[in-house]
């Protein structure tokens, strides 16, 4: 059990800048995803909680001791990497007893530890088979056991289900879950497939370029992303955005998006010149009263729900509608959004604060 | 363009039955998506079209004419593979040329120089024609390696998983793209995939291989909701169907042994009582893991729900699937 706090946090490789300057706290027993983009820095932000690197700056704290330059052995933590390591040479229960073996423990112990640990994972039945002819996911659970089996004060994870095919990914995402919600274990994962961040994660860090763009509630952080990369990073399709030039005041209502006024929340403080509105493809609604308009490029079945492609005067649009809504190829059609989700962002690309959005935001 | 028909077609490898008297037609101008598990046999049946194996009983016709005994250069068809196979030493541009300079079709260098930027702007990758194959990320090659295809204008074109190497991005652009450049050119298209979005999204048609055999074949529409069996239901929908005991909500039809659900088959707030054991969060959705009678299911709800695990939900099936004890719909 454990608490990870994260301050200043920086590391360099050379000239290059893999972290800028991170700071978030891990909760005691919470599911922590660190997301982003490969090359964002979120792989060396674990190792550096793991001890596997050292940082440039910063402190790290678990547990309220400060560690950043303790080595890992010295961490009480265990890694789960994307490629599982197993010893070839070793069956099932021996891959598993281990790190207890070699810390020593008394061999009964050892055996009634990885007897329950094997019954949560599922695998009892594999115990003394080679690992060699099992298949992905059970050498992935013998991986995950062996983590588990130390009883560490918290699990760090680098895209333990990277290597899987979508169906399987899935399945163990649920799996893992469901193994976490058993043990209560703080775990700290790093995952580039927002899904699976959706999925599983407690809260999510977002990172890009080395640094933090937002960190949250998966929800909140869907909702009212503090940056245009958040927006688009989360959610599938991404939000839409839709560049104008516009000046809106403290207390605005609305935007005039080529000609047409389009509600919004209630401003707080005020910009101009190059904003950008964001809308999430499910607020966006076909109403022919709608005065922004836009031309029907596609329509994507997907079961309950079809994915239509609209060009319009600010860009391309997708609106998620019900599959039972027929939508024609090359229609014109008025675009209604939903004035309660929308985000405006300036020209940086942070997020402009709206009595919506200034709780997730807690900055204004 | 053509019409592609597989007769009665049966492969094995060693003891392996790959394919099992597989009669489909893949009509011309259709968009077919196969779809099953890793080992259904989807990759194996492209190949029989393409040449690369011949089956060991049936027939394969491309545009009316049996394919029999022609290798792959002789049919006419255009492939493009999950690993991406350039040539290193050539620039994109020379790579994208490359099959129109085939002796074969003596193209005019102003109809190449034409095809070959029309495709790149497609693709998205106009700025890197005059780089080196070798300085491009696994995305871009991968683009490159579509692009020689559509340069082409075969009787068919192979594609086996050709997007499932880019980022999600890049491969929701590429879904609309691969579907308008078909629909433009009226192209007949046979597509692999493990992606049930790519399959639904894309396909004019599904085809769902189980162990080998078709097990269904029909519109992404009906094979989501019409399906012939749990297997079929299976490949499609996100949260998975749930397959429950018949009889777990009341009385079944007979010869029911399972209830299959999706998420919008579970009506919410009438019937029975569950228990919400977790609470997941997806952004434009909310799925909720419910406990029902000692078995677990899976369903969605509003994306701002104010249930939490430990809440209690009444449900009940909404014109719900049932199937036998086989796995077949009972209809």
């Amino acid at each position: 059990m454990a608490q990870i706090v994260i301050k200043n946090l920086r590391k360099e490789f050379g000239a290059f800048t893999a972290v800028q300057s991170s700071s978030f706290t891990i909760e005691d027993g919470e599911f922590f995803m660190l997301l982003g983009p490969s090359g964002c820095g979120k792989t060396t932000t674990l190792r550096m909680i793991a001890g596997l690197e050292l940082p440039t700056a910063g402190e790290v704290y678990i547990n309220g001791t400060e560690v950043s330059q303790k080595p890992a052995s010295k961490r009480d933590i265990a890694f789960v990497f994307q490629m599982f390591a197993l010893y070839p040479h070793m069956n099932v229960r021996k891959n598993i007893s281990y790190p207890l073996v070699s810390q020593g423990m008394p061999r009964d112990q050892v055996r009634a530890k990885v007897q329950e640990v094997a019954e949560i994972l599922g695998i009892t039945a594999l115990l003394d088979k080679p690992v060699g002819g099992l298949s992905g996911g059970d050498r992935q659970r013998v991986a995950l056991g062996r983590a588990v089996v130390r009883d560490p004060a918290c699990f760090l994870m680098d895209e333990p289900l990277g290597a899987l095919d979508a169906e399987f990914r899935e399945h163990m995402a649920q799996e893992l879950r469901a193994l976490h919600d058993r043990m209560h274990a703080t775990t700290v994962y790093v995952t580039h497939d927002q899904l699976e961040a959706m999925q599983m994660g407690d809260k999510i860090v977002v990172m890009n370029h080395g640094v933090v763009e937002q960190f949250g509630r998966p929800q909140e952080i869907y909702d009212w992303p503090a940056t245009t990369f958040v927006a688009t990073f989360i959610g599938s399709p991404a939000m839409n955005l839709l560049p104008f030039e516009g000046m809106v005041g403290n207390g605005a209502t609305s935007v005039t998006l080529a000609g047409s006024e389009v509600q919004i929340p209630k401003m707080i403080g005020g910009d101009e010149g190059g904003l950008v509105l964001g809308v999430r493809p499910e607020h966006v609604h076909l109403d022919d009263a709608a005065g922004y308009r836009g031309r029907v490029m596609a329509a994507e079945y997907l079961g309950t729900t079809q994915i239509v492609t609209l060009d319009t005067p600010l860009g391309q649009v997708k609106a998620r509608l019900s599959s039972s809504k027929l939508v024609t190829v090359g229609d014109s059609v008025g675009l209604r959004f939903d004035a309660r989700s929308i985000s405006l962002f300036a020209a940086n690309g942070h997020a402009l604060i709206s009595t919506a959005n200034q709780r997730v935001l807690h900055h204004g | 363009m053509a019409e592609v028909l597989l007769q009665t077609v049966s492969k094995s490898f060693g003891r392996q039955t790959a394919l099992e008297d597989v009669s489909l037609t893949i009509p011309d101008g259709a968009f077919v998506v196969l779809l099953g598990p890793t080992g259904a046999g989807k990759t194996t049946l492209l190949r029989m079209v393409s040449g690369l194996d011949t089956p060991d009983a049936g027939e394969v016709f491309i545009a009316g004419s049996s394919m029999r005994g022609l290798p792959p250069a002789q049919r006419n068809v255009a492939m493009v593979f999950q690993q991406y196979s350039l040539y290193p030493h050539l620039t994109v541009r020379e790579n994208m040329e490359f099959p129109l300079k085939s002796p074969l079709l003596r193209t005019p260098k102003a109809e190449i120089d034409r095809k070959v930027g029309e495709v790149a702007e497609i693709l998205q990758i106009s700025h890197k024609l005059d780089n080196k194959a070798t300085a491009l990320s696994g995305g871009e090659m991968q683009r490159v390696s579509i692009g020689r295809a559509l340069v082409r204008s075969p009787n068919v074109y192979l594609m086996d998983e050709p997007l499932s190497s880019l980022d999600a991005k890049l491969r929701a652009d590429l879904r609309i793209e691969l579907k308008n450049i078909q629909a433009n050119l009226g192209a007949t298209f046979l597509y692999v995939t493990h992606d049930q979005i790519e399959a639904m999204t894309m396909a004019t048609h599904v085809g769902v291989l189980d162990h080998g055999r078709l097990v269904q074949f029909g519109t992404p529409r009906q094979i989501y909701e019409q399906p012939v069996s749990i297997y079929a239901a299976g490949r499609l929908g996100q949260p998975h169907i749930n397959i429950l005991p018949a009889d777990l909500f009341g009385p079944a039809p007979s010869g029911a042994t399972f209830i299959g659900m999706r998420p919008e088959q579970i009506q919410q707030g009438e019937g029975q009582d569950s228990l919400v054991k977790r609470v997941e969060h997806l952004g434009d959705q909310t799925r909720l893991h419910l406990a029902f009678k000692n078995h677990d299911l899976t369903t969605v709800i509003d994306a701002h729900t104010p249930l939490r695990a430990g809440d209690i939900v009444k449900i009940q099936p909404l014109r719900p699937f049932y199937f036998d004890a086989a796995g077949t719909r009972i209809v």
